[in-house]
């Protein structure tokens, strides 16, 4: 058999993203980040467990703006690679697989974690303000 | 009639000769994590500036407890699932490959021996 007669996989650099593709990648990216952020809570779980100075500094640590970045961030990957997750448990079931359903479902899944995002900041401040 | 013999019938394995026990933890850990990130998105925004007392208090509780450790230890085993996964597709030497995979499962299981450890700590100091 000749090799340049075989069909070959799609290119990254030629091949036009879709939609499908590139929450598809986002879901790995995301899962990637949020394992290092999982750092992030045993460093405060651990601060905690060591006492109030060690605890006091971790709260200004990761209340400082650099630190509020990166807590921003992590909420939109969770909340991306959560919606996600059920997007995936779903195609699991066997639900969703027509190309129309994966195209609204995966809108759906970035328009929900921009929400879900911004709602539980403005809820964390709020009860923030309440203290 | 099938090529595959009785024996590798009854395991069910496959070429891949794991089976679907991967998958299968994958999707059962997402499950279950779940309700667990949601209630664990919720606490954090109502602690959001909480003193050091407020969430000792807080884990103090046998369930608050209970749900933290199962977080922690569901997270870990999650994550370092999916790590492996794009671990294997990624990283092409066998040898740099096992030795990032043993790393990256090291340091899940430190890492999820620390967090359940600490809420210990907190449960048991009060």
């Amino acid at each position: 058999m000749r090799g340049h007669e075989r069909p070959l996989s799609p290119h990254l650099q030629i091949y036009r993203p879709q939609i499908t593709s590139v929450l598809s990648i986002l879901h790995r990216l995301t899962g990637v980040a949020l394992a290092f952020g999982a750092l992030v809570l045993v460093y405060w779980l651990a601060a905690a467990a060591s006492g109030p100075a060690a605890f006091e500094s971790a709260q200004w640590l990761i209340g400082s703006f650099i630190g509020r970045l990166f807590l921003f961030g992590w909420t939109f990957a969770l909340f991306y690679h959560f919606c996600n997750g059920i997007r995936h448990l779903a195609w699991d079931a066997g639900w969703g697989f027509e190309l129309e359903q994966a195209r609204r479902t995966g809108l759906l899944v970035v328009a929900a974690s921009a929400v879900l995002t911004l709602a539980v900041w403005i809820a964390g401040y709020w009860a923030m303000g309440g203290r | 009639m099938s090529m595959r013999s009785a024996l590798g019938r009854v395991r069910g394995l496959g070429s891949a000769k794991s089976g679907t026990g991967h998958w299968w933890s994958q999707r059962l850990s997402a499950i279950a994590l779940v309700p667990l990130t949601l209630w664990f998105i919720g606490s954090v925004v109502v602690l959001a500036g909480a003193s050091h007392a407020e969430i000792a208090a807080w884990i103090s509780s046998p369930f608050v407890a209970s749900l933290l450790l199962l977080l922690v230890a569901t997270t870990f085993y999650h994550s370092y699932l999916g790590l492996q996964v794009v671990i294997e597709d990624y990283v092409h030497g066998e040898a740099i490959k096992v030795a990032t995979l043993i790393v990256v499962q090291g340091a899940s299981i430190f890492l999820a021996l620390a967090g359940m450890v600490s809420v210990l700590m907190l449960l048991f100091g009060n």
